[in-house]
């Protein structure tokens, strides 16, 4: 127990980092489900996108001398910029040949599309790392990577001191930025109350002179440069990125939407921390827990039955609200 | 490194494939031009021994390594035959790392009555599936890098190697860290797979017969980038030292990830992380990382042949190069000893195998050689690689004897 609490400031630390990361991609996946009853599977891949886009912005100012001739902050909210550009223009174009097509279709068939564009995603990508460095794993220098500690243990003794990466106040920053922008946009503003009216009712909201595909192409194209934005924040945070590490973070992502209610863009953002503390917590104490019958491999066991466990009391998820009104 | 590895160019395939083509045509036929150059027979009876490793694709470097390292030792070799009134001659063949290519290979190789034995291959993949049809033929191979202990497991007549066997790593590596690291108390983490959890294992066994205390056993998955949660475990623990099991990209992450903790304690792991992605990942952080390798560095222990093998082809050997070298040197002292034993004739490929198989304390360039009853090197060493600072290679710190 000692050891539980001796470590949970650490714990707490790089599980909200990480949480951060879940919330906004989920945030990718609850808007477009909110919209279209789609299960955007490619997100996680569009997310992988922006990493290595950022990744190759960063890579390619570093070889010109670029990059030292800008302040550090300017040139990541730079590279953010163009990774969220870049995807967002990816997500409005995979939404026009992917999804519209095929938007009177059965659910389950965008549903294939969605996987088919992921894999179409991970092999272009993969060929164009491999093209340029001969390797698919591409690594880059962290521009904040400084070290500093926390020094928890003077709040009380039992807990211990925490280490921090600057990189990761900034993950934490960014992504609550991003999310209050987007709670306001979607609460506040015309645009929001659009994109609202369209989410409860598509053809009642056209008959209210919404133009439904434009509303749709703006959905995709937040959705997917919050993910982009995130795929830099990842790429910075861990330094080594691959084409496929967008399918298991999705996979968490798309948890983190369900367990808050899919649909719902507060709960998309609650879950997603919840999902990333949870599975830090367990990676770091499984094994204590259990007397080390279960080690850390299960911490994803453990997220999930988490998720199961709500599910079956609240199906509708912690934030979501059963659906009436579509009767 | 050479237990996996699926070749993928096609480059010189083509060419390799005419040539081949042309050394299968003259089976049975012992006078029969070779790729070689059909003029090299005129010093008497040919003797060819083949040399199989990929010569293109991802792993060329190595497999052009073992073929220039078999050469190198059959020149050597090259008078002491001529007074027997045999001519040496070695017969490349590129396997492309690809089991398939292998197995095509290894069907002409041993129809071509003048082979006497193989050297090859590098991978374990392509070693084990060509090993049956050598053993088809009675042909000697010793592969101078496949580690795979299913290779030998399989009590193949003609199979050997000089290499250690992949589940020496894991003992190895406890005996370094107990041993000569002094650590007391070890925390493994291993990546969930066959490989990464097999050497974590053995590791993990050895280590606490040596004494050292387990502190903690713990996986991760592969392709994961965030390892926080058990580098908290860890780092609570207050281990010496944290063995990895697993590839190079987890193992990274790991020390990079551990450096943000202040963790201090190195990291070791094995063959695996000899690779040059380590320091392409971590950055400074790799420094002080340990890996096992089952090649040792020539350059450092036997400056002398290094030179010679520059001299000759105005390259630096490889890691395989001297194993090479050795391999060849073992395979023409067992056809030397069975030539004499016939009378100065040369004898069927049966009593060549067995000759192989019967070497005992052969003093060979990097490794002495003697085969057990499986085709296992009983001298077969660990060699323990230290990075210094952000480059690859590491350097050779330490070796280990079974």
């Amino acid at each position: 127990m000692n050891d539980i609490l001796h470590t949970l400031p650490q714990v707490l630390i790089d599980g909200l980092a990480l949480g951060a990361i879940y919330a906004v991609v989920a945030l990718g996946y609850t808007m477009v489900y909110g919209i279209l009853e789609l299960i955007n599977f490619a997100h996680g891949e569009i997310f992988m996108t922006g990493a290595f886009v950022g990744t190759a912005v960063l890579l390619a100012a570093q070889g010109t001398g670029l990059a030292s001739s800008l302040p550090p902050w300017l040139f990541y909210l730079l590279i953010l910029l163009i990774a969220m550009m870049f995807t967002g223009a990816l997500g409005v174009g995979i939404e026009r040949v992917a999804y519209r097509p095929l938007r009177k279709a059965p659910k389950l068939i965008s549903l294939i599309a969605a996987f088919g564009v992921s894999f179409v995603l991970q092999d272009v990508v993969r060929f164009i790392a491999e093209l340029r460095t001969s390797n698919y794993i591409v690594s880059s220098s962290s521009l904040y990577g400084e070290r500093m500690s926390l020094p928890a243990s003077s709040i009380s003794s039992l807990f211990g001191d925490a280490t921090v990466k600057t990189n990761t106040l900034i993950i934490l920053g960014a992504a609550l930025l991003l999310m209050a922008a987007l709670d306001r946009f979607v609460n506040r503003s015309k645009w929001g109350v659009a994109m609202r009216a369209v989410a409860q009712d598509r053809e009642t909201a056209s008959l209210m002179s919404i133009n439904v595909n434009k509303i749709i192409v703006l959905t995709f194209f937040i959705g997917s440069a919050l993910g982009g934005a995130t795929g830099v924040l990842f790429a910075q945070q861990y330094g080594t990125i691959d084409p496929y590490i967008g399918f298991i973070l999705g996979m968490k992502a798309f948890t983190a939407a369900v367990l808050g209610g899919i649909g719902n863009i507060r709960g998309a953002m609650f879950g997603g921390f919840v999902i990333g503390i949870l599975e830090m917590f367990a990676s770091s104490n499984l094994g204590t827990l259990t007397g080390g019958s279960f080690g850390a491999e299960y911490k994803d066991v453990f997220a999930f039955s988490i998720l199961i466990i709500v599910l079956i009391f609240k199906p509708e998820g912690l934030f979501g609200r059963a659906v009436k009104e579509k009767v | 490194m050479n237990s996996k590895g699926i070749g993928k160019g096609k480059g010189l395939a083509a060419i390799v494939m005419v040539m081949a083509l042309a050394a299968g045509c003259g089976s049975g036929n012992s006078d029969s031009p070779s790729n070689q150059g059909g003029g090299a027979n005129s010093g008497g009876q040919v003797i060819k021994i083949a040399s199989q490793s990929p010569l293109s694709g991802g792993s060329s470097i190595q497999g052009e390594a073992i073929k220039l390292g078999a050469q190198l030792s059959l020149d050597d070799h090259k008078d002491e035959f001529s007074k027997l009134g045999f001519t040496l001659e070695l017969v490349p063949y590129d396997d492309q790392s690809d089991a398939k290519k292998g197995v095509a290979n290894a069907e002409q190789i041993g129809a071509d009555q003048a082979v006497v034995g193989v050297i090859g291959h590098l991978n374990s993949g392509v070693s084990i599936p060509s090993s049956v049809v050598y053993e088809k033929y009675n042909l000697p191979m010793i592969s101078p890098a496949s580690t795979a202990t299913e290779f030998t497991d399989r009590k193949l007549k003609a199979a050997n190697r000089v290499v250690a066997r992949d589940d020496f790593q894991g003992p190895a590596g406890a005996q370094y860290a107990v041993e000569t690291l002094k650590a007391k108390n070890i925390f493994v983490i291993q990546d969930k797979t066959a490989y990464g959890q097999g050497l974590a294992e053995a590791f993990r066994d050895a280590a606490k017969e040596a004494g050292a205390t387990i502190v903690g056993y713990e996986g991760i998955t592969v392709g994961e980038k965030d390892f926080n949660g058990v580098l908290t475990t860890v780092q609570s623990k207050k281990p010496d030292l944290i063995f990895f099991g697993g590839m190079y990209a987890e193992g990274a992450l790991l020390v990079k990830q551990a450096k943000d903790k202040g963790i201090t304690a190195p990291l070791m792991g094995g063959d695996a992380l000899d690779s040059s992605g380590m320091a392409d990942i971590a950055g400074q952080d790799v420094a002080g990382t340990l890996y096992s390798s089952v090649a040792g560095d020539i350059t450092k222990s036997n400056k002398e042949w290094a030179d010679s093998y520059q001299a000759k082809f105005s390259k630096g050997p490889e890691g395989y190069s001297v194993y090479a070298y050795d391999s060849m040197s073992v395979m023409l002292a067992a056809v030397k000893k069975s030539i004499e034993d016939n009378g100065g004739k040369l004898p069927a490929r049966e009593k060549i195998r067995d000759a192989v198989r019967a070497t005992k304390d052969f003093e060979g360039v990097a490794t002495k050689v003697s085969f057990d009853d499986k085709g296992d090197n009983l001298y077969a060493k660990v060699f323990i690689y230290k990075f210094e600072g952000a480059s690859y290679p590491g350097s050779m710190i330490s070796e280990v004897s079974q």
